[in-house]
C-alpha cells in the first residue's frame, strides 16, 4: 500500500468517563492516541510489544496493554488511565496515596501501569498475600525500585481500601 | 515501533467477516485479541495490507458444555475468561491449569483462545493442550465449513492448516475419561516469558492402578508442539511407578523432542529439563488419576 493511500476511521470512546471523537489512522495504537490525540501522557511507552506493562490501561475495567491495542479498538469501549484515578487533581486515589507513604517509586516511568494493574487485582483479591501480589506484578518491570516497595505499597493499599480510609 | 499502514474493517457478523476474508484472501488478515499480531506488526515482521478485526463479533465468545459433555468454546473467547469459568474448571482441567502460564494477566484479557491456536507460535501453551486433549477445530469459510483434529492442524512454524478464507470459529473439548488425571509444567527465565520447555501430561488408569493409556505433548522443542506417542507407549500397560516415569522421561527427551539451542538454553538444557519436567508432570498426572478413581 502506498504512504499516499491513508484510510481515515472515526473512533468514539470514552475515557475517563468522557467522551471523545477523533479521526485517526487504524495504525494509530491505543497508546499513541491516548498521548496525542487525548495529551493524557500519564500513560507511558516502555517497549511497544507487550512486555513492560508501563503503557497498562483499563479497557473495559480490565487491565490491557495499550500498545497492543489499535486506537480504533477502543470504539464503544471504556478506558481508564491513571489520571481518571484521583477525584481531582489536588487529591489521591488511596492507591496513589499508598504508594506515595511508602515510596513505591523511584522514576516513576512504570508507575501509572502498576497502579492500574494492581487496582482491579486489589478489587478483586481485597486482602492478598505478599506473594499474590508479586505474581500479579508479574508482568510490569520497575528497573528503580527492587520492587519491595512497590509491594510494601501495594499491602498498604490494600489495608487503606478495605478500611473504606483514603489517608490510611 | 510502530504498524506499517493497512487497511481496516471491523464487521459486525461472521457472515460479513467470512466475506472479507474470500474477497481479500492472503492479503487479510484476522485480528482477534492482538497480542501476537500487533507487536509483530509493531517490529513491523508483520505488514498485513488489510486487517479483519474480529473483535465485534461477540457471537464467538461462549463457554458451554453440550448434551455429549464436550465442552465448546468460542474462538473469540479471551483466555482470562478460561481462567475464570467454573465450567473450564471441571470439565477441561488441564486447559483450566495451564492457562495461568499464559504470558500475564493483561496479556490475558485481550488473548483468544483462537488467535492463540492459529498463532501456533510452538513455545505457547494453548497449542500443546489441544494436542494433549485432542481438540476438534471448526474452520469456517464463507458457505462452507469443515472441522479438524488438532493433530492435523498444526503443520510447521506458525503454520495451521488454516486457508487463507477460513477462520477458526469454535473449539469442541471432548470429555475427559474416567479415572484421568492431568499436568503440565514449564520453565521460564521469568514468569509471563515464553517457556524454554514445558510439558502436558494426560494419565488413564485402569480400576487396577495400571496405566491404560498416556499423552505427553511438550513446547519450545521442535517447530509445533510435539507429542511423544512412543514414551506414552512404554507407559500403557503397567503400573505407573517412579521407573517407568524415568524410562518415559529418557524416551522422550532423547528420541521423541527435537529442540534447538538458543540465547537462553543449550539443546542438551532443553533435553535435561524436558527429562525432569516429564518425571514431575506424569507423578502429578498419576496421582490425579488414582484420586479420581477413588
Amino acid at each position: 500500500m502506498s504512504e499516499s493511500h491513508k484510510q481515515v476511521v472515526t473512533v468514539v470512546t470514552t475515557v475517563n468517563g468522557e467522551r471523545f471523537e477523533r479521526d485517526v489512522e487504524p495504525r494509530l495504537l491505543l497508546s499513541d492516541f491516548l498521548r496525542h490525540e487525548l495529551g493524557l501522557t500519564g500513560t507511558h511507552v516502555g517497549c511497544e510489544h507487550g512486555v513492560c506493562g508501563a503503557c497498562t490501561v483499563l479497557f473495559d475495567g480490565e487491565p490491557v496493554r495499550s500498545c497492543l491495542t489499535l486506537a480504533v479498538q477502543a470504539q464503544d469501549h471504556e478506558i481508564g488511565t491513571v489520571e481518571g484515578l484521583a477525584s481531582g487533581p489536588e487529591d489521591l486515589h488511596p492507591i496513589q496515596q499508598a504508594f506515595w507513604d511508602a515510596h513505591g517509586l523511584q522514576c516513576g516511568f512504570c508507575t501509572g501501569g502498576i497502579l492500574l494493574t494492581m487496582l482491579p487485582f486489589l478489587e478483586k483479591n481485597p486482602n492478598p498475600t505478599e506473594q499474590e501480589i508479586r505474581h500479579a506484578l508479574s508482568g510490569n518491570l520497575c528497573r528503580c525500585t527492587g520492587y519491595q516497595h512497590i509491594v510494601d505499597a501495594v499491602l498498604r493499599a490494600a489495608a487503606m481500601m478495605r478500611s473504606g480510609d483514603g489517608n490510611g | 515501533m510502530k504498524p506499517a499502514p493497512f487497511d481496516y474493517v471491523a464487521p459486525g457478523s461472521l457472515e460479513e467477516t467470512l466475506a472479507a476474508l474470500a474477497e481479500h484472501g492472503d492479503d487479510a488478515k484476522i485480528l482477534a485479541g492482538g497480542q501476537s499480531l500487533v507487536p509483530m506488526m509493531n517490529f513491523r515482521l508483520a505488514q498485513p495490507a488489510m486487517l479483519v478485526d474480529c473483535n465485534r463479533l461477540r457471537d464467538l465468545e461462549f463457554i458451554r458444555v453440550a448434551p455429549t459433555g464436550e465442552l465448546r468454546i468460542g474462538a473469540m473467547t479471551r483466555q482470562r475468561q478460561l481462567e475464570r469459568d467454573p465450567l473450564v474448571a471441571r470439565h477441561a482441567p488441564l486447559l483450566h491449569g495451564t492457562v495461568p502460564y499464559v504470558a500475564h494477566p493483561q496479556i490475558r484479557n485481550r488473548g483468544t483462545v483462537g488467535g492463540s491456536l492459529a498463532h501456533a507460535d510452538p513455545a505457547s501453551e494453548l497449542p500443546v493442550v489441544a494436542l494433549t486433549r485432542d481438540f476438534k477445530l471448526r474452520l469456517q469459510r464463507s458457505g462452507s465449513e469443515r472441522w479438524v483434529a488438532a493433530k492435523d492442524f498444526f503443520v510447521g512454524l506458525l503454520e495451521t492448516a488454516l486457508e487463507p478464507e477460513e477462520m477458526l470459529t469454535e473449539i469442541v473439548i471432548p470429555p475427559l475419561p474416567s479415572r484421568t488425571g492431568w499436568a503440565f509444567t514449564e520453565s521460564a527465565r521469568r514468569h509471563g516469558d515464553y517457556a524454554q520447555v514445558g510439558v502436558a501430561a494426560l494419565v488413564t488408569i485402569d480400576s487396577h492402578g495400571d496405566c491404560q493409556g498416556a499423552k505427553l505433548v511438550y513446547l519450545s522443542v521442535g517447530e509445533t508442539p510435539m507429542a511423544a506417542p512412543r514414551a506414552a507407549e512404554l507407559l500403557t500397560g503397567s503400573p505407573l511407578t517412579e521407573e517407568s516415569f524415568a524410562a518415559a522421561a529418557e524416551m522422550a527427551s532423547t528420541q521423541e523432542i527435537d529442540p534447538s539451542a538458543d540465547i537462553h538454553a543449550t539443546e542438551d538444557y532443553k533435553r535435561h529439563l524436558a527429562r525432569v519436567f516429564t518425571v514431575r508432570v506424569l507423578r502429578e498426572a498419576a496421582g490425579r488419576a488414582a484420586a479420581a478413581g477413588e
